[in-house]
């Protein structure tokens, strides 16, 4: 089979807002109150090689509803859809660093006909300074099912840290922390993809 | 630690004649951004072959005319130019219905952003943003303006080469990509550290537009074609998830 050579990466450089957190674009919130699942928010920084905030970073999130299916064609699996849930997010950072998420848990998604994999969620990180996006999961720190994931298993024991975001009760508010270092001490482990 | 390869200044992902290094010195905001830790290969999963491209709101026909989409009634100013082309699978297949996001400079080079600060001056007519779907042959039409060169503080005397931002989902999470588009026969291209950071000659010319005669229309505006290809599924390191005991 003759294939095409692919279209190459270049960075969102640093005025990517412009085209991709317009008001309409902008995907902070994935769920309605109607949305089936643990209603949860998703929060954290992003910092570069310096240990400094990068205030100009893209994070684009893509998980499973709360039943493990994916809104999308090549997901058959028997699980309901969620009318009320599309399952893709997009938030910038702030001066901070910051960016954040109104979401739900995901599900169990399968690996394979045998095997579930550990619920998460897929992470996308765009910025000036990166000539290709990063791509990654977040896990959930007190998920058991982590020990068995096939991908986290991939992850050297000493970075899977990295993957996993800490709960906390905020007022009644679940928060998920989950900082992303691009370079250098605990840099987060990114995925060949 | 023994386990961790550090991969600084070598090409870390995919495809490597294709995608640039994390690393490239000369593009200076990579040097404190760009990962040290080599990338970690893992298996396909549904997680990678689904993705958000299909499930994206519906757009409006004047969302692709820069032109026109600033709200004012006005048109903007420059040099009026059809961009159009084709996005396709590695096997030549077209890519339908996937959302495009694109964003560009005036024609003065000077983007509507607050941390653009160059004396460009701006146009009131221009916001220097569209989107729009591929058709069900995969092709795409943006009607905008040529936009211009613009100075960078990256190194003494930096311009960057003129070029418009293109965001693409494509079918799958490992289909989307995020680039720039150049326009043909430019002298900057050589002296600018983004282009040039794609290792391949042939890589940094799929990144330039063509001239297209044909797309040009009489008394209206030039025409340029520049086609997309994306990533598909099936050249993947991991063919079938497999599960390692």
């Amino acid at each position: 089979m003759s294939t095409l050579p692919l279209t190459g990466s270049q960075t969102v450089g640093p005025f990517f807002s412009l085209g991709l957190l317009y008001e309409e674009a902008r995907r902070n919130v994935l769920t309605r109150p109607e949305t089936a699942g643990e209603h949860i928010r998703i929060e954290g920084h992003i910092f570069d090689g310096d240990g400094m905030p990068v205030p100009d970073a893209l994070i684009e999130i893509w998980q499973a509803n709360a039943y493990g299916r994916y809104n999308h064609p090549a997901d058959q699996s028997a699980a309901p859809l969620d009318p009320e849930f599309t399952g893709f997010g997009r938030s910038g950072t702030d001066e901070d660093g910051h960016y954040w998420f109104k979401t739900i848990k995901p599900g169990r998604v399968a690996f394979n006909a045998q095997i579930q994999q550990a619920p998460h969620i897929c992470v996308t990180i765009f910025a000036r300074g990166l000539l290709n996006h990063l791509v990654t999961h977040l896990y959930f720190a007190d998920e058991p099912a982590n020990a068995e994931d096939v991908t986290l298993l991939c992850v050297p024991e000493e970075r899977r840290a990295t993957l996993l975001a800490r709960r906390a009760d905020e007022g009644g508010t679940i928060v998920y922390s989950f900082d992303i270092v691009l370079q250098g001490t605990n840099e987060t482990a990114f995925f060949n993809l | 630690m023994n386990q961790i390869q550090i991969t600084i200044g070598e090409i870390v992902r995919g495809d490597r004649e294709v995608f640039p290094p994390y690393l490239y010195d000369a593009y200076q905001s990579t040097r404190r951004r760009a990962p040290q830790l080599a990338l970690i290969d893992v298996p396909l999963t549904l997680s990678e072959l689904t993705g958000p491209g299909h499930a994206i709101s519906a757009i409006t026909a004047e969302d692709a005319d820069l032109t026109r989409n600033a709200g004012t009634d006005g048109e903007a100013i420059g040099q009026r130019i059809i961009l159009t082309g084709r996005v396709l699978d590695e096997t030549g297949a077209p890519v339908p219905n996937t959302l495009l996001e694109i964003w560009q400079t005036n024609a003065s080079g000077r983007y509507l952003h607050k941390r653009d600060q160059w004396p460009g001056p701006l146009d009131p007519n221009f916001l220097g943003m569209g989107r729009c779907l591929t058709n069900a042959e995969g092709v795409y039409r943006f009607l905008t303006i040529r936009p211009g060169a613009y100075p960078w503080k990256n190194h003494p005397n930096a311009w960057r080469p003129a070029h418009i931002h293109f965001s693409i989902f494509g079918p799958t999470l490992l289909s989307r990509v995020v680039t720039q588009m150049y326009f043909p026969d430019d002298p900057l291209h050589s002296l600018d550290p983004i282009l040039s950071s794609l290792p391949a000659e042939s890589a940094r010319q799929s990144l330039i537009a063509t001239y297209d005669h044909t797309i040009t229309e009489p008394e209206w505006a030039l025409g340029f074609r520049w086609d997309i290809v994306l990533r598909g599924t099936h050249a993947t390191p991991f063919e079938t998830p497999e599960v390692r005991s």
